[in-house]
This record gives C-alpha cells, sequence and structure tokens, in this order.
C-alpha cells in the first residue's frame, strides 16, 4: 500500500457541437441582446504598436471540405513579445480573439497586430507565433496549434525544431500574400495535415 | 520559495477519442497524425484574463436573460446550476470565465442552422456566462433542456445536455465540454457521451441532483464541479524573465 495521491482529474473535453456560436459567439447564432457585444471581437485596440496584419485562411476536414461551423481562438504577445499582464505589455493588445469560418464560405479572418519573439523555459527565443485553439462539431477535444510567419526567421524556434519530419513544418507556417496579409489554412486530416499540439 | 512551472501534460485517455465511427462528423475533423507533445511555454501558460465588471447583472440567469422582463421568463423546469472549478492540484481557480449555452425545454436552439421543428421558445435565449468567485464557485439559473433527434446514425437523440466553455488563467488549459443530468437514460444511447471511453470520467460530466441548493417553491439544482489542468509548483525551475 502506498499513501493515497490525492489528485483531480482533468474534467474530460466534449465537442462544442454545431451551434458553439450560441455560447462564444451569440450574434453569429442569430441572438442580440444578451449580451453588449460579442467576447473577443479584436485582440487590439486602437493604438496598438506594431504591424497590423491580417491573417485568413479556412478550416479544411479530410475530404477537403471547409467547415462552415468551426470556432476558432488566439492568443498572442504583443509587438514586443509581451503578454498582456505582463510588466510592460501594450495595453492596447488583449491577444485574444474570437472568431468563426464563415457559415457560407467557410473563410476565417483574424486582424492583429505581429507579435514578437517571446521566451521559451531555458533561456531560447521562439519565433514569433500566435497560438490558436480550435472547437466544432465532431472536434471531441479542442485542436491547439500555432501560426508563424514565412517572413519571419524561424531557424531556431524550439517546437518547430522538434518536428521530426520537416515537410510538415509548412503547416504552422502563414504565407505572405501581400503587405501586412497572410494565408493559413488549417488541415484537421490527410494530405498535409496541420500539426496540432499537445502542449 | 516555488514557482508557477509548466502545465501538468494532458491525460489524454481521460478524454474522448479524436476519431469515432459513431460518431460520423468525427471520422473527416480528426487528426491522423500524431499530436506534437511538449512542455508548454508562456504562450500556453498566459491567457486572456476577463474582470467582473464586464458582466450584466442577468448574464447568468438564462431565465431572464433573454426578455429581459420578470413577467415573461423561459418556459421549463427550472434549475440551478452550480460547482466550482478546481485544478488537478485541488486549488480553487477563481477569476475565470465560464460560459454555457443550451437548447429550449423543447431540445430546440436558437441558432441560424437549427432547423428541428420543436419550436423556439420566445423567451429563452440559451446562452450565460459567469465568473468564479474567489472559491472558484460559479452560479446559473436556467431551464433544464429538452433532449432531440439529430442526423448521425438512423436514430439518434441527444441527452439533456448543457455546454460549458472554460478559460482557466492559461491557453493551454482551454476547455469545453457538456454537463448531462442524473438519471437520463439517453446518456447511454448517446454516440458523442460515448466518446469518452472510460465510464468513470464520462461519470464525470452527470450531474447529480442536489437537493440543499435547490430553492423550495422555486427551483431544482444540480452540482456541476470542473477540473482544468494544472501547472507543476516547483522550487526547481526559476521564472522566466519577464514573467
Amino acid at each position: 500500500m502506498t499513501q493515497p495521491l490525492d489528485r483531480l482529474i482533468e474534467t474530460p473535453s466534449q465537442t462544442g457541437g454545431p451551434y458553439v456560436h450560441i455560447g462564444c459567439i451569440p450574434t453569429f447564432a442569430g441572438i442580440e441582446g444578451v449580451y453588449p457585444q460579442d467576447l473577443g471581437l479584436s485582440p487590439i485596440a486602437d493604438g496598438a504598436k506594431g504591424q497590423v496584419i491580417t491573417i485568413t485562411g479556412q478550416v479544411i476536414d479530410g475530404t477537403g471540405w471547409a467547415l462552415r461551423d468551426a470556432l476558432l481562438e488566439s492568443w498572442q504577445a504583443d509587438a514586443a513579445g509581451k503578454f498582456p499582464g505582463q510588466n510592460g505589455a501594450d495595453p492596447n493588445v488583449s491577444g485574444f480573439c474570437r472568431f468563426a469560418a464563415d457559415k457560407d464560405s467557410g473563410a476565417f479572418t483574424l486582424r492583429t497586430v505581429k507579435p514578437g519573439p517571446v521566451p521559451a523555459r531555458g533561456g531560447a527565443m521562439q519565433a514569433p507565433h500566435i497560438s490558436l485553439w480550435i472547437a466544432a462539431r465532431g472536434i471531441n477535444i479542442g485542436l491547439h496549434t500555432r501560426v508563424y510567419f514565412e517572413d519571419e526567421d524561424n531557424s531556431a524556434d524550439p517546437l518547430l525544431a522538434r518536428i521530426e519530419q520537416k515537410n510538415r513544418v509548412p503547416s504552422l507556417i502563414a504565407t505572405k500574400t501581400g503587405e501586412g496579409a497572410y494565408r493559413f489554412d488549417i488541415r484537421l486530416q490527410g494530405e498535409n495535415e496541420t500539426v496540432f499540439l499537445d502542449i | 520559495m516555488t514557482d508557477l512551472g509548466p502545465l501538468v501534460p494532458r491525460q489524454r485517455d481521460m478524454h474522448p477519442v479524436p476519431y469515432d465511427p459513431d460518431y460520423k462528423t468525427s471520422v473527416t475533423r480528426s487528426p491522423k497524425w500524431p499530436l506534437l507533445s511538449m512542455e508548454s511555454t508562456p504562450s500556453e501558460e498566459t491567457g486572456p484574463r476577463f474582470g467582473h465588471s464586464m458582466l450584466g447583472p442577468l448574464d447568468n440567469n438564462l431565465i431572464l436573460n433573454y426578455s429581459r422582463d420578470p413577467d415573461k421568463p423561459a418556459v421549463g423546469e427550472r434549475i440551478l446550476m452550480h460547482g466550482r472549478v478546481l485544478d488537478e492540484f485541488g486549488r480553487p481557480v477563481p477569476n475565470t470565465l465560464v460560459e454555457i449555452w443550451q437548447a429550449n425545454a423543447g431540445g430546440r436552439y436558437r441558432h441560424i442552422k437549427d432547423t428541428y421543428f420543436a419550436p423556439l421558445d420566445p423567451n429563452f435565449g440559451g446562452c450565460g456566462r459567469t465568473i468564479t468567485d474567489d472559491e472558484g464557485r460559479y452560479q446559473f439559473l436556467t431551464i433544464r433542456p429538452g433532449a432531440y433527434p439529430w442526423p448521425n446514425r438512423a436514430n439518434d437523440w441527444r441527452p439533456m445536455h448543457v455546454h460549458i466553455s472554460v478559460f482557466g488563467h492559461s491557453f493551454g488549459q482551454r476547455l469545453i465540454t457538456q454537463m448531462y443530468f442524473q438519471g437520463d437514460p439517453l446518456i447511454d444511447q448517446c454516440p458523442i457521451a460515448a466518446t469518452i471511453k472510460k465510464r468513470s470520467q464520462l461519470d464525470r460530466l452527470v450531474a447529480p441532483l442536489d437537493m440543499a441548493m435547490a430553492r423550495p417553491l422555486d427551483f431544482l439544482a444540480y452540482k456541476f464541479d470542473i477540473v482544468l489542468r494544472g501547472r507543476r509548483q516547483t522550487m526547481f525551475e526559476n521564472q522566466l524573465e519577464g514573467m
């Protein structure tokens, strides 16, 4: 016998379902007036320092079809690599955004500032990136991934370095389509499947 | 002196399987390749914080927060849904946002894409939110949602359930789950509930009737505690610069 280990176990996840918007983005579901506005409309306010960028993409299933019911959340540091709440963080960066795949086209858009590099444990630096979390019908536990940028130096990033199959690294790197404009598609399954994180 | 270390790695076998043929939509939406497992970084250990000041007085009262009229409450069995948010070490998670959404008493969602012919309740929106107190406690006043059929196998029905979204204090703690109700026979028929393969874990999503918290001649109560990932506390890992 041993002493009892009085740990609790994490509550199991369940899918957000097709109507995840009701709780997270009520106006998307057609619900007005319960809250003054949806939560997480923008990760930045006027005056945020840094380059304003736009990331567009789709969440694509194993058949190649873009999800029309996906919910996405992003979390990031400011242009100097400080997370909200840390000393010296940009007061105009909340860092959090909630957005949905369009109900007709499946396209999503995230408008934000490009984050700066942030430290990893042990002194290494992580290349600029935005964390993403995806919930939808058919996704039984929310999927974590990251958006990196093709016009940044990603060569020393510790997470990208951990990906054994280097041919999968581009799945985490947004491609530049114009000044301040990037494309980032998320492939849930199959050819060029996005690297998802257990982190 | 202890510092907050990395997030405790997720015990994936305590969660639903991502791919389950009986839940058909999961077949094309579940990653085929293994997840990349890594120790958390500041990107996962930080997360959005929301203040109590953003809440309206009716935000956690789904019986009234749509009609906004005490004479026009939502139809259905009135219930108090309450519990605590804790971490794996049993510590309360205070000041964290809890959001819920649900069908009405007839099993119909107020959503542009729900076409089930059970009627909408003109006085029920179906969403609510609150922020836990210093002890990690939360409460919602709502109505018990109805069961409803859904297109999956030929005759699948969802048990009565409330969807719940919790943030914690770290983006890596992010969790969406569902609360079921004690005694509902549809739980054992449901392919979504059955994506959780450990019965003891599924049982943790079934809220017991809590008569001690019921209000006589007003509402019944169900208790639902939520456990989020914890962060290791250690004397051997120094805080990160700038944290």
